[in-house]
């Protein structure tokens, strides 16, 4: 990134050498990681440019949507509804980070078994390392596990501009009456903060920008069904993780562009690994940037990931919101509809996430799933066990993974994953 | 003229290097220390051995693979065909290695159908049981034995080899005869390793194998607990190099 966006960082109030540092491993991962795959379609250029313009270019536009009025909101979840805030003429980020960052300074504030996606949020935060969070004019946290909605009390005395949303743990009437309420009273904090009343209008285009965002995934991940694989897991988490930060309109194009090309690829059956590749499905825990430990090792293990059973993957993106609401309140319930749907682990029970992941192996054609948990995740390390029996008595292979953010257990990983690898290969 | 065929183990704790010919017979086998430098010693092994092909496996399977040009496979598989090797109907293995332990289900066909590996310490491994040894004043080799001498039970609760010694140290003090610690000792891996097992397989013999199978207490307590055959190989540290040997051959 040019030397031109160090004023930028300054001035957001950053600690550049710090920066400079998280700068420095994410470039050399992506150069090891992305870069360093062979036969990538055309059109991820679009998405390396991205990525080497995260904190620079696109922070960079998002400052002039601010200079021109524009407030951009942050959020660490997929149940925090984009359309409510694109409707309000705001911007939706992403925050969640997949790096360790001052964590010493962390465990002052955490205890050590917290899991890495949270101690990562209070590192970016400590650390001041990243330019969307201190770009936010709010910040969205969730009552979801109770990792999150404890420690969302202790970061709110390190921003000034943080608001709590509920969400319920049961798809009960009270779950889905407390997800529209918290949905409304939302609605109205971000019409305060931005000035603007959302409209019938301005709500009715914004699901359709969302909407078109997720079918644009959505063909992506259909394209993933075709053997020899046109995508590698690799490439298309980084497409799903892109559509946290960029703008929403451009996202959909460059997604599209990417699926002509890989429907052309298909056709003339050209894949970026050779039939008859083991393909594995990825379920679990949220895999945000610079997180490409699993995938990289599994891609170099000998397989392919044909799909992601996470909030970075199709719990975050499945479905859409039904377009045919003519007021306000017809398409808030629409809203409430769709997002209510999420199967994520916070819910009990929570069979339909069982159900989405058995329908995933059959249409992917998975040979085999990897359930990846983040250490002291409880939710997801609970539902693992369950998970993987229930896989088990269908014959479909699972290796439960539980591991961090950081690189201390390459081997012991690499070994699970290649003998899994070993063990699905027919 | 392909009729010799290596397999070489690199564990944490030491290489095993085995070669076999076109009919699997055993020609040569070897064990050394791993020393600070793998490949260095591996390289120092297989001097002046004959061979048309190598295998590599064990956590220093991916740098000998670059290093010497090899192919590679992991210990799960090894140890399955190295195990099927002496007793072709196993259905179960564990492996007690020296810096990790695993447990491994097989179909009827030798295919593994499930794998179990321990965590990422020394707690239940042959490092563990080699610095509590220590600690009692045993030889690797006697340790077994002294604890098979024992009259009690003893429980040690601590998996954590840190947290072990100082309770050994606590038991010491206390008066505590060094052969009913060593068997508390033996019987907290066995917990381990018991539990391990019973998650991927649920009945029929075990084998047994890694350099931890030779100890005869860990034998009898496995058996005893678990309430199944065991079966070990005559040389069980050597599993893992043979199934990588065979499997160079063109098995499995």
């Amino acid at each position: 990134m040019s030397e031109d966006y160090r004023s930028m960082w300054a001035e957001l109030g950053m600690d550049l050498a710090g920066h400079d540092a998280l700068l420095g491993v994410l470039g050399k991962a992506y150069q090891d990681i992305y870069l360093f795959q062979k036969e990538r379609p055309e059109g991820m250029a679009y998405f390396d440019f991205v990525m080497s313009e995260v904190h620079g270019l696109r922070i960079k536009e998002l400052l002039d949507e601010k200079a021109a009025g524009r407030k951009i909101i942050g959020s660490y979840c997929v149940f925090v509804p984009e359309e409510i805030v694109l409707a309000a003429n705001a911007t939706l980020i992403g925050l969640c980070s997949g790096a360790d960052f001052a964590t010493e300074e962390v465990e002052k504030l955490l205890p050590r078994n917290t899991c890495a996606l949270i101690k990562s949020a209070f590192g970016f935060k400590i650390g001041k390392v990243c330019p969307y969070l201190e770009s936010a004019d709010m910040i969205v946290g969730e009552n979801t596990c109770d990792g999150k909605k404890k420690a969302y009390e202790s970061l709110g005395d390190l921003v000034d501009n943080l608001y709590v949303m509920d969400l319920p743990q049961v798809k009960s009437i009270n779950g889905r009456q407390l997800l529209k309420a918290e949905y409304l009273r939302f609605k109205t904090a971000v019409e305060d903060l931005t000035g603007v009343a959302i409209t019938a209008d301005s709500l009715r285009q914004a699901i359709r920008t969302v909407n078109a965002k997720r079918a644009a995934i959505h063909r992506l991940c259909a394209l993933r069904k075709a053997s020899p694989t046109p995508i590698s897991g690799l490439d298309a988490l980084l497409t799903n993780q892109v559509s946290f930060y960029d703008n929403p309109a451009r996202f959909t194009a460059s997604v599209n562009t990417i699926c002509d090309e890989l429907e052309q690829g298909i056709a003339d059956n050209i894949g970026v690994f050779p039939a008859g590749t083991p393909r594995i499905l990825i379920a679990g825990c949220p895999q945000a940037v610079p997180n490409w430990k699993l995938p990289m090792i599994v891609e170099s293990a000998g397989a392919v990931i044909v799909g992601e059973e996470s909030c970075v993957g199709e719990r975050g993106t499945r479905n859409l919101t039904v377009e045919s609401g003519q007021t306000i309140d017809e398409m808030l319930e629409a809203i409430v509809e769709r997002y209510f749907q999420v199967d994520c682990a916070i819910f009990t029970p929570n069979q339909e996430r069982l159900i989405h992941i058995e329908e995933m192996v059959a249409a992917y054609k998975a040979d085999g799933v990897i359930h990846y948990g983040l250490q002291f995740c409880q939710p997801y390390l609970m539902e693992s066990i369950p998970v993987e029996k229930a896989l088990e008595e269908m014959n479909i292979p699972c290796l439960r993974i539980e591991t961090d953010y950081s690189m201390e257990d390459m081997g012991q990983l690499k070994t699970r994953v290649e003998a899994f690898v070993e063990q699905i290969t027919s | 003229m392909r009729n010799r065929f290596a397999g070489i183990d690199i564990g944490s704790r030491t290489i095993e290097l085995v070669i076999v010919d076109v009919s699997g017979n055993i020609l040569l086998s070897r064990q050394s220390d791993t020393g600070f430098d793998p490949m260095a010693e591996a390289k120092r092994m297989t001097e002046g051995v004959a061979y048309d092909r190598i295998m590599a496996t064990g956590y220093g399977r991916n740098l000998y693979e670059i290093a010497f040009d090899a192919q590679t496979v992991t210990e799960i598989k090894a140890h399955a065909t190295g195990a099927r090797f002496y007793f072709p109907q196993a259905r179960a293995i564990l492996d007690i290695g020296g810096q990790d332990s695993k447990a491994v289900a097989l179909y009827e066909n030798g295919k593994v159908k499930k794998f179990e590996m321990n965590d990422r310490c020394a707690a239940g491994t042959g490092k563990f049981m080699e610095i509590m040894a220590r600690n009692l004043g045993y030889d690797i080799g006697r340790f077994g034995w002294a604890a098979l001498l024992a009259e009690k039970d003893l429980a040690i609760s601590s998996m954590c080899t840190v947290f072990a010694e100082s309770e050994v140290t606590s038991l010491i003090a206390r008066g505590e005869n060094r052969s009913e610690i060593s068997r508390g000792l033996h019987l907290s891996v066995i917990r381990r390793a018991v539990a391990m097992i019973q998650r991927v397989s649920s009945e029929g013999p075990i084998v047994f194998t890694g350099g931890v199978a030779n100890n005869p207490c860990m034998r009898a307590l496995l058996a005893e607990k678990l309430g199944r055959g065991i079966l070990v190989p005559e040389q069980p540290q050597f599993a893992g190099a043979l199934g990588a040997a065979l499997l160079a051959r063109g098995e499995g």
